[in-house]
């Protein structure tokens, strides 16, 4: 029995040997540059230089999860003008952990998105896609609206992002503890390297942002850390990790590369939406609608 | 609003305004020199080697852009008529009195405590205007305007007093700033009763400023590139930077043409602005325009605003105006509702 089985195992053992061999002489050789991780130019600072003009090409702001191609809210007047492009989930694991309240919220979101009633100040806030309004989108949103934005890194304290959607920006305070001093619409954005990703811790926020158009939403509790990486002279991999426990049961995180936009005269243009929005908003009290 | 606000402080400034043609002299008249010198060992630089312009700073100043009626060639002050023009125009910017017309009333809507209190002191160097050329403080006078530039005027002068009145017919009845289209954030950079602070960022190629009203950030490139396609037009224009010695230099074409986007409704086609921001020492910027168009002005004007760096506690804050502009439906909402009651004057 012993014997017997001594053998089997040196059989086995040998058998794995054998294959392990096999196996090795099948895979290419291993390239050293595919085991470095990437590393970005410096700034003076010692610190990657994130500096550029970037841009994100996913289909989060239709929806963050699974969609697909859509009519937009109006297909009688606006035709595939308005539709929106199927898309594959952004979100890890596929889906938002919303609390049982929140997912029915968010489906009245979206039934009454392309909505707007600013007939009274209370109510100013309660219909409508702030991005259908043309308000300051927040974040992660701004990072995925389909509209490029610039970092503007120097050696002062503080990161600029200044995003081409209704001309919103952001400072990113460096290495403070200072609190957020008001709720504002971009949040309060306070950052630290972690090696070569720009850590941003974002909170403060005010309630009334979206994620989506699918009516995705947060409340005043949302805090959201950011995180970019450059893996490439022309790639930041984005991370966001997404948390508010009034809406969801758990943190969850979305992630997807931002790429530099190379066009050889690329800059920022004007995106100020606001006159785009006026007759949808405040049409109805035009002295000829009041007849 | 300038025009009742120009007229308001001639108003009062007329006994000062008196009292100060004594004292002209002959350096009085010569025009003020446009830059200030820098001293090269004052101007700290960033590591890439560009002066360090970062930062945030303020431009507030009770000094009017133009020099009030009757100070006529004077364009500086002594200490006495100094404290006593400061003193008239923290009076006439901030005290909630009645005694204009509606225009008068709504430059004042806002009492001191909305007032960024270095918004009521004079420049430092005591000047009575912050247009240094020409030697008369003032705007040039206007050429000769086409029909449809006048038309486009009366237009906007009917709209303005159906706003003043309280019955405007709809939102283009309100001015660019009311709409919250643009506000301080389009060039030329002038102080206001409030939020008058810009933040300069700095990168290699280059120069972004950051005006707290409406959180737009004005991107200058610095390599040399050529404007956008003149075809191309932008509520802001599009700058072009470069450095001089230590000044940036900044020109900005490409404006839209809808009424009132650049300064005092000139013709945007023919509409340039340079402007020049010298840092002088650590604490201060001197911010330098130029304005010319030949379709609306006699002669280009300059002007100079001192501005002045601000402790960094003093933090800039987000300025959300659309997203909560309830103004301007009280204001529709209160015509309609005056209209059906029959007031209509």
């Amino acid at each position: 029995m012993r014997n017997r089985f001594t053998i089997a195992i040196v059989l086995v053992a040998g058998f794995g040997v054998i294959t392990t061999i096999w196996l090795a002489a099948q895979q290419p050789p291993v390239r050293p540059a595919q085991t470095q991780p990437y590393r970005a130019p410096r700034l003076a600072d010692g610190h990657p230089d994130l500096n550029g003009i970037w841009q994100a090409f996913v289909t989060a702001n239709w929806d963050l999860q699974d969609h697909e191609a859509q009519p937009g809210p109006h297909p009688e007047t606006m035709g595939a003008y308005g539709a929106g492009p199927a898309g594959q989930s952004v979100v890890e694991g596929g889906e938002i952990p919303y609390q049982t309240w929140a997912l029915e919220k968010k489906k009245q979101n979206f039934e009454k998105r392309a909505m707007a009633d600013v007939s009274s100040d209370k109510k100013w806030h309660d219909i409508g896609d702030p991005e259908f309004k043309c308000y300051m989108p927040g974040v992660p949103r701004a990072t995925y609206m389909p509209f490029p934005f610039q970092i503007v890194q120097g050696s002062a304290p503080y990161i600029l992002m200044a995003y081409e959607f209704t001309s919103s920006t952001r400072i990113i305070r460096m290495n403070t503890k200072q609190e957020a001093p008001t709720p504002s619409w971009m949040g309060w954005s306070r950052a630290r390297w972690d090696g070569d990703t720009l850590v941003v811790d974002v909170s403060g926020f005010r309630e009334e942002t979206w994620f989506d158009r699918a009516g995705d939403f947060h409340s005043d509790e949302l805090h959201v850390v950011e995180r970019y990486t450059p893996t490439s002279p022309y790639h930041l991999m984005y991370e966001a990790t997404i948390e508010d426990p009034k809406v969801y049961t758990r943190p969850w995180k979305i992630s997807f590369p931002l790429y530099r936009r190379m066009e050889k005269n690329v800059q920022l243009l004007e995106f100020k939406c606001v006159p785009f929005t006026e007759e949808i908003l405040f049409g109805r009290f035009r002295k000829e609608a009041a007849k | 609003m300038m025009g009742g606000f120009m007229r308001s402080l001639s108003k009062t400034l007329l006994p000062i305004a008196i009292a100060a043609l004594s004292f002209v002299s002959v350096e009085g008249q010569a025009p003020k020199k446009a830059t200030a010198p820098v001293k090269k060992s004052t101007v700290p630089k960033t590591p890439w080697g560009d002066p360090d312009l970062q930062g945030v700073w303020n431009d507030a100043t009770s000094t009017p852009l133009q020099r009030p009626g009757g100070v006529g060639s004077k364009d500086t002050l002594n200490d006495e008529e100094a404290a006593e023009f400061q003193q008239q125009l923290a009076n006439d910017l901030s005290r909630d009195r009645r005694d204009g017309g509606p225009e008068v009333d709504v430059n004042r809507a806002y009492n001191e405590h909305w007032m960024d209190s270095r918004r009521l002191k004079i420049t430092a160097d005591r000047r009575t205007s912050l247009i240094v050329d020409p030697p008369d403080g003032r705007i040039p006078p206007l050429v000769p305007l086409t029909p449809e530039r006048e038309k486009a005027r009366a237009a906007r002068a009917a709209a303005n007093t159906r706003f003043n009145a309280g019955l405007p017919e709809k939102i283009e009845d309100f001015s660019l700033p009311v709409r919250c289209i643009i506000r301080t954030d389009s060039p030329p950079y002038l102080p206001t009763i409030y939020n008058n602070d810009f933040q300069i960022f700095q990168s290699p190629g280059y120069v972004v400023i950051g005006p707290e009203m409406i959180h737009s950030a004005r991107v200058i490139p610095l390599d040399g590139r050529p404007h956008i396609n003149k075809n191309l037009r932008q509520w802001l224009g599009d700058s072009r930077g470069h450095w001089e010695g230590n000044t940036l230099v900044v020109e900005t074409t490409n404006f839209r043409t809808d009424d009132g986007v650049v300064f005092q409704n000139a013709n945007p086609a023919t509409f340039k602005i340079t402007e020049r921001f010298s840092r002088v020492d650590t604490d201060t910027i001197n911010y330098e325009f130029t304005v010319e168009d030949p379709t609306t002005w006699t002669k280009p004007w300059t002007a100079v605003i001192p501005w002045t760096k601000i402790d960094p506690a003093e933090q800039m804050y987000e300025y959300a105006c659309h997203e909560d502009n309830y103004d301007v439906v009280h204001f529709l909402a209160g015509a309609r509702s005056r209209e059906k009651r029959g007031e209509t004057k």
